[in-house]
C-alpha cells in the first residue's frame, strides 16, 4: 500500500499522521503539505524537526500534534540530529536486527537556507539515508517576518520594509535546491501542496532511495505573505503557473521538469494577490519586477535546458 | 481549555501522540464551512487541502466537517470544484 506511484486521492485517505488541535494559524499552507508528505511517507517514520512555525504550532507543550515519534533540538541542527539518528538505528539493526526506520527532518528556510546550512551540508556530504524536507514560507515567520536567504527580490518584511530607500528586499533569493544537488545525492526536488500528486510521488520516490533526498516545499503563510487565510492553495499554485515556483526533480544528477507551464500567466497574477509583494506593480517599482522577472525566467530557461540535456 | 500534565516527564518527552485533539480549534472560527450534499462528488480535494484535518469522509463518500477543529479558513470552500462548500456566519 505504501509503495511505488500514488494514482488516486483514495489511495491516501486514512493515512494521516497528524492529529488536529494543532496551533498553526487558520489556512497555514506549511500545514497543509507537512499533512500530505506525511501521508506519502513510508513507516515505520520518525520525525525531526528545526525550530520553526511548524515546530512551535505542532507541539504545544504538553500536547503533541505527531502521531509518529518526532524529536525537537535546535533551530540550526535538524540534519545533524537526523544523521545521529540514522546512525545509531543502522546500529541497532547490526546488533539486534531491529527494523530500520524511514527519516525526515522539516526545516523552515531559516532553518535550512540560513542557518542550519552548514549541518545540512554535512549530512548531505556524509550521505545519511533521510529525506530533509525545507517547507518554504520565504522568511522567519516564527519569530515575525524577518527577511531570509529564502525571500524573493522586492519583498516587504519587517526587516526589509517598502519605505523611501529601499523596497522591499535588496537581493535575490537563494537557489537552494542548486546548492543541494551540487552534493550530488540521489534525489532532490521542489514541490508544492497545490499540486498534491506530484508531491507525494516524490516524497515516495525520495524514500526509495538508500541516501540522503531533499524537497524544496513551497509554504505559502497568510500571516507574512498577507493575503486571506482561504487563499494559501490558490498562491501555491499561481507560483507554479507563473513558474515562479518550477516543480522540478534532479534524479541522481538527471534534471526533470516534473509539470511543464508551456503558457505560464504573467508574474504579476502571482504578485498582486500577497500585499508582501504586490507595491512591485506600482509604475515607480518598475525596475524591481523587471529584476524579479529575469531571475524567475532565467531560472526557467536555464532549467529547461537542463531538462532537454537529460530528455 | 488544555488539559496540563501533573508532572513533566524528563527531556520534555511528550507521552501522548496526537493530544492536541484535547484542544478545540473550533473556537477560531469565525464562520464555518457547510457543504451542500447535492453538489459534493466525493472527490476530496477539499480534504487533502485542509490544514488541520478537519475534513472525512461519510459512508456514502461525501464529506463532512469536524467542526470541532476546523477553524473556518476557508481553502476547502476556495478548491472545490463543484463549488459544494460555501462559508457562513457562526
Ligand atoms: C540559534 C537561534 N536563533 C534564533 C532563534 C529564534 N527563532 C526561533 S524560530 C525562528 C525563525 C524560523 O524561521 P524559519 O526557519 O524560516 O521557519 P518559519 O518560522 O518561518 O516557519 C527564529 C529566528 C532560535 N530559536 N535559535
Ligand atoms: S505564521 Fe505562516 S507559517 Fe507560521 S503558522 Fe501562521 S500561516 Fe503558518
Ligand atoms: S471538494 Fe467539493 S466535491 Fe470534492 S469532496 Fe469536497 S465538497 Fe465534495
Ligand atoms: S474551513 Fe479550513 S479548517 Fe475548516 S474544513 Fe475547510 S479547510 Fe479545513
Ligand atoms: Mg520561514
Amino acid at each position: 500500500m505504501l509503495v511505488g506511484e500514488v494514482k488516486s486521492i483514495k489511495e491516501l485517505y486514512g493515512l494521516d499522521l497528524i492529529a488536529p488541535g494543532h496551533r498553526a494559524c487558520a489556512g497555514c499552507g506549511a500545514l497543509v503539505g507537512v499533512r500530505q508528505i506525511l501521508m506519502a511517507s513510508k513507516r515505520p517514520l520518525i520525525v525531526v524537526n528545526a525550530t520553526s512555525c511548524l515546530e512551535v504550532t505542532s507541539t504545544p507543550y504538553p500536547q503533541t500534534m505527531w502521531k509518529v515519534p518526532w524529536v525537537h533540538l535546535l533551530f540550526e541542527n535538524a540534519a545533524t540530529a537526523a544523521s545521529g539518528i540514522e546512525a545509531a538505528l543502522k546500529v541497532l539493526s547490526r546488533k539486534y536486527g531491529r527494523q530500520e526506520h524511514y527519516i525526515i527532518a522539516f526545516g523552515g528556510d531559516g532553518g535550512t537556507f540560513d542557518i542550519g546550512i552548514q549541518a545540512l551540508s554535512g549530512a548531505l556530504e556524509r550521505g545519511h539515508r533521510f529525506l530533509y524536507v525545507c517547507y518554504d514560507n520565504e522568511a522567519y515567520m516564527n519569530t515575525g517576518i524577518q527577511r531570509s536567504g529564502a525571500t524573493p527580490l522586492g519583498a516587504a518584511t519587517t526587516t526589509s520594509p517598502v519605505g523611501t530607500k529601499i523596497v522591499g528586499k535588496t537581493q535575490q533569493k537563494k537557489d537552494l535546491l542548486e546548492i543541494v544537488v551540487a552534493h550530488r545525492i540521489p534525489y532532490a526536488a521542489t514541490a508544492s501542496p497545490s499540486h498534491w500528486k506530484d508531491l507525494v510521488n516524490k516524497v515516495r520516490k525520495a524514500q526509495s532511495y538508500d541516501g540522503p533526498s531533499f524537497i524544496h516545499l513551497i509554504a505559502p503563510c497568510t500571516r507574512g505573505w498577507y493575503f486571506d487565510t482561504s487563499e494559501a492553495i490558490k498562491v501555491a499554485r499561481l507560483a507554479v503557473e507563473t513558474r515562479y515556483w518550477p516543480l522540478y526533480e534532479v534524479e541522481n544528477g538527471r534534471y526533470r521538469i516534473t509539470h511543464p507551464v508551456p503558457n505560464p500567466k504573467p508574474l504579476e497574477e502571482f504578485l498582486k494577490v500577497q500585499r508582501r509583494l504586490s507595491h512591485l506593480l506600482l509604475p515607480e517599482n518598475a525596475e524591481v519586477l523587471e529584476r524579479l522577472k529575469a531571475y524567475v525566467n532565467e531560472r526557467w530557461e536555464r532549467l529547461q535546458r537542463l531538462s532537454a540535456c537529460f530528455a | 481549555m488544555a488539559k496540563v500534565e501533573s508532572s513533566i516527564l524528563p527531556g520534555g518527552i511528550i507521552s501522548r501522540p496526537g493530544s492536541t485533539s484535547d484542544y478545540k480549534t473550533g473556537t477560531w472560527r469565525v464562520k464555518k464551512p457547510v457543504v451542500d450534499l447535492d453538489r459534493c462528488t466525493g472527490c476530496l480535494l477539499c480534504w487533502i487541502y485542509c490544514p488541520e484535518p478537519a475534513i472525512q469522509k461519510r459512508n456514502d463518500g461525501k464529506i463532512e466537517f469536524d467542526y470541532d477543529y476546523c477553524k473556518g479558513c476557508g481553502i476547502c470552500s476556495v478548491e472545490c470544484p463543484s463549488k459544494a462548500i460555501k462559508m457562513v456566519e457562526e
